[in-house]
């Protein structure tokens, strides 16, 4: 047998390439190959790539283990190289290489940055049962968007329209994808109405609230309230915010979620 | 502080009486103080601490009751001995629940005085019959633990059966009251308002909500899980300390029977979690949307990581076993790829659908969703991903009973063929639904959800059926040799009785916080200083305190089971298989000497 293909069956070698090469896919294969071959796709978080290491080498750990043989080979090359003395060399320069290795990285998670820390931000806050809009009350459990049961469905597109591209394009984007011209100037960045996480996970009354409240009107899991959003309601008509919600979900193909059906009448 | 304990003690004598109830309510100060904790973290410690003992000495009769059943009706007297040590542990449990739930009641009717007194006012008389099913619980207990061996032939036996079947009856109904309080405070009637004077709310109405049935059937599976996976670590702590071969063997079946019983309960408890949030949804969306989607959500992020570290270490337990059943061997070069099933799924199940990132990270993803790894973030994904698992663990459990089994009917082979059929059906069909569920709207993809786990449960019931009746008379390829294990697997026992208290601990929080700021909700607001929800940091630091108090006072009653008796020694060099071997999942009759 060559020394490669000792070492290709040796189960240490194998749970190191498998350990580099799980590496390989997560932070290049993810982040820059689909890109290259047009799908679209960014960088892994450094938070997400660090969960997803951590589970590949705890399941390596777990394989190599299973079984006695296995596991007793495993071990050898880290036993050889604490122990054998004809790997001294070897064996004192990863003693001073490790804890270099382990204090370069650690200095890289707590030097100062200039740049804002990330923040665990709700993006779904709960909305309250009810609000006011212009001092009047309006229950949004069970509300569904008047405009669909009343006149004429074209009309109250083409109304949308015109309040979307007059007052939310600029962040929202022409397409609907979060991508208009405002959009890299803002953090948090506006929602993408196309994608299937944001607006096709609520409830039109939900959409409703969030754009006549904005970001001002965000509840207290919303923090930190730094939503450039403005609060719709001061420049806005009822019907006006219920014609741009149902122009989105129309425009970006999204169905908005419906209610569950025995919530009405019941709970809080 | 000292008034609030004066005021409480009077409402506790007088809460009964609505108008005088009503008096003290007002006058009594709202709020009481605890030094270092604070009030809230006083209640939350002894809930929690109270909650974890609770759980044990619920779940624990549960199955200790089947194993006797097994040893009377099996005719074999090692069940009998094993179900005896498992109620060992439950005495001195027992004690430590009720001091727990004693100090839960100080500390309520003195820091929350107010609160209590409402509460006491609705609840009065189920507080009444908690008190008395307590009692007859305790002496059915000491009946059960001390008859054990004055009642151990024909009709006593059975009647000592009996005391096991009411000890649980019991411990369900007081289970069941408990529970309707708790229940109460997150999903009260529809027609209670702030101004429902509490002596009109009916009490039926009060116990009957909208949680209180799902949370009951949740608990009484999870106090199996839990119970399971305590006695396995129990278990280990024996084998490990173990100095003769008979305790070895005989601590490391009962330590394979308690992983067996806590990951067999788990593999249900997904569906019964599944009905509690869905009724929490349809009792307030928007309770449910903080739950899920609101500032709760990341638990569910740290929820899906240790529940895929409980499936890969209740796996790699099962792994490792294999290594002391003759004929496993073959089932050896499968177990990379079931590691693969559930590595994938436990990275899908943890995929956050909102990352955390930095600024640039942020830019580059063009938000905090990721364009690619974004679909990994939704409940299709996130479904799919744990039927899988569930799946896999089945596979596992079939592959170790198996082991060194030969089936002797003659269609085996076409048997065996079936079985995989329904496993690659099952899967197929969890992954389709997960797929499509993409290509629909939220509130059919919610429905989804059930097929997936109709296919799943069809497919286990189907083999495990099918399996009973292809290995009658099936020849032996070796008797297990039990004992012989190596000191990691005893490891992987000890992470799993963690994981699933601090995960326990940490649902437990996302139940309770879901209430917010209010005791009653949307009824009672909180008014005290303490009103705020924790951050994750905070409520994680103080879980992790609850279960290490937890396990310093687990671990003294381990050492106090070592110290009551000695270890009941088993039959060794037995090797005969019978019909309640395969009810149990496990083959215990197969000890021989390790030396063998």
């Amino acid at each position: 047998m060559s020394r490669e293909s000792s070492y290709l069956r040796h189960p240490f070698w194998q749970a190191l390439a498998v350990l580099v090469g799980s590496y390989l896919l997560f932070k290049f294969g993810i982040g820059y190959l689909l890109p290259a071959i047009g799908v679209h796709s960014a960088p892994v978080p450094s938070s997400v790539l660090l969960q997803y290491m951590l589970t590949v080498v705890v399941a390596l750990l777990l394989y190599v283990s299973t079984s006695e043989d296995r596991w007793t080979r495993f071990k050898e090359p880290l036993r050889q190289v604490l122990v054998d003395p004809d790997k001294r060399v070897l064996r004192v320069a990863l003693l001073v290489a490790l804890p270099l290795l382990v204090g370069f990285l650690t200095y890289g998670r707590v030097r100062a940055d200039v740049g804002a820390p990330p923040s665990l931000r709700s993006i779904h806050p709960a909305p309250p049962n009810q609000i006011t809009f212009r001092g009047e009350p309006i229950s949004l459990t069970g509300l569904e968007n008047p405009l669909r049961e009343h006149g004429s469905f074209e009309e109250h597109l083409a109304a949308g329209s015109t309040v979307y591209v007059q007052n939310c394009m600029p962040c929202h984007g022409d397409r609907l994808d979060g991508e208009g011209p405002a959009t890299h100037a803002l953090n948090p960045v506006p929602a993408n109405f196309t994608d299937n996480g944001t607006i096709s996970q609520l409830t039109e009354s939900y959409v409703f609230w969030r754009i006549a409240k904005g970001g001002p009107g965000l509840p207290v899991e919303g923090a930190p309230w730094n939503s450039a959003m403005p609060a719709w309601e001061d420049l806005l008509t009822a019907d006006e915010i219920w014609a741009v919600t149902l122009f989105i979900y129309e425009r970006s193909g999204s169905t908005p979620r419906t209610w569950e059906e025995s919530n009405e009448g019941e709970g809080h | 502080m000292l008034r609030a304990a004066a005021g409480a003690a009077g409402l506790l004598l007088l809460a009964l009486e609505p108008g005088l109830a009503q008096e003290v309510m007002a006058e009594a100060p709202p709020y009481g103080d605890f030094p270092l904790v604070g009030a809230r973290g006083a209640v939350w410690i002894a809930a929690q601490v109270h909650l974890m003992f609770a759980a044990f000495v619920l779940g624990v009769p549960m199955f200790a009751v089947v194993v006797e059943a097994i040893g009377i009706f099996g005719g074999d007297d090692r069940y009998d001995k094993l179900a005896k040590e498992f109620t060992r542990l439950l005495v001195v449990a027992y004690s430590a629940t009720a001091i727990w739930g004693a100090i839960l009641v100080f500390v309520l009717a003195t820091l929350y005085p107010r609160f209590w007194a409402y509460l006491t006012t609705i609840f009065a008389p189920s507080m009444w019959v908690y008190a008395g099913l307590f009692f007859l619980e305790s002496f059915t207990l000491y009946l059960y633990y001390y008859g054990w061996d004055r009642w151990k032939k024909g009709f006593s036996k059975q009647v000592h059966l009996g005391l096991g079947v009411a000890l649980n009856v019991w411990g369900t109904i007081v289970m069941f009251i408990a529970n309707s309080w708790l229940t109460f405070m997150m999903s009260p009637p529809g027609d209670l308002a702030a101004d429902t004077a509490p002596q009109t709310v009916r009490l039926w109405s009060a116990i009957a909500n909208a949680t209180w049935m799902p949370i009951n059937i949740h608990r009484l599976i999870a106090n199996v899980v839990f119970g399971g996976a305590v006695v396995g670590a129990y278990a280990a702590y024996r084998f490990l300390a173990s100095r003769t071969d008979e305790e070895r063997a005989h601590y490391d079946w009962m330590g394979y029977v308690g992983n067996f019983i806590a990951i067999g309960a788990l593999i249900v408890l997904p569906f019964a979690g599944y009905w509690l949030g869905r009724e929490i949804y349809e009792f307030n969306q928007q309770m449910g949307i903080t739950m899920m989607g609101g500032f709760m959500s990341w638990l569910w992020i740290i929820q899906a990581f240790l529940i895929g570290v409980l499936f890969l270490t209740g796996n790699y337990y099962l792994w490792v076993g294999m290594g002391r059943i003759p004929g496993a061997e073959r089932f050896m070069p499968y177990i990379k790829w079931m590691l693969l099933v559930l590595v994938i799924g436990t990275i899908v199940w943890a995929t956050p659908h909102t990352m955390i990132a930095n600024r640039q990270e942020i830019a580059a993803m063009g938000g905090t969703h990721h364009p690619f790894l974004g679909v990994l973030g939704v409940m299709s994904a996130k479904n799919t991903a744990v039927n899988l698992m569930i799946l896999t663990t089945f596979l596992s459990f079939l592959l170790y009973r198996r082991a060194n089994k030969q089936p002797v009917v003659s269609w085996a082979k076409a048997g065996t063929m079936m079985q995989g059929a329904a496993f690659v059906l099952s899967a197929g069909i969890v992954l389709f639904y997960g797929i499509y569920g993409y290509f629909v709207t939220a509130i059919v993809r919610i429905g989804f959800s059930v097929y997936q786990v109709l296919a799943v449960l069809v497919c286990i019931f189907f083999v495990i059926g099918l399996d009973v009746f292809m290995m009658r008379g099936a020849t032996s390829r070796g008797a297990i040799r039990w004992g012989q294990m190596p000191a990691r697997s005893q490891y992987a026992l000890f992470i799993l009785a963690v994981t699933f208290t601090w995960l326990m601990g940490l649902m437990g929080f996302a139940r309770s916080g879901i209430r917010q700021h209010w005791h009653v909700f949307e009824v009672i607001r909180d008014t005290s200083p303490q009103a705020f929800t924790p951050a994750l940091g905070p409520a994680a630091t103080m879980i992790s305190i609850c279960v290490l108090i937890f396990f310093a006072l687990v671990g003294f009653i381990f050492w106090l089971g070592g110290l009551a008796e000695k270890p009941a020694a088993s039959p060794v060099g037995v090797s005969a298989s019978s019909e309640m071997d395969l009810r149990a999942g496990a083959e215990p009759a197969h000890y021989v000497r390790p030396e063998e």
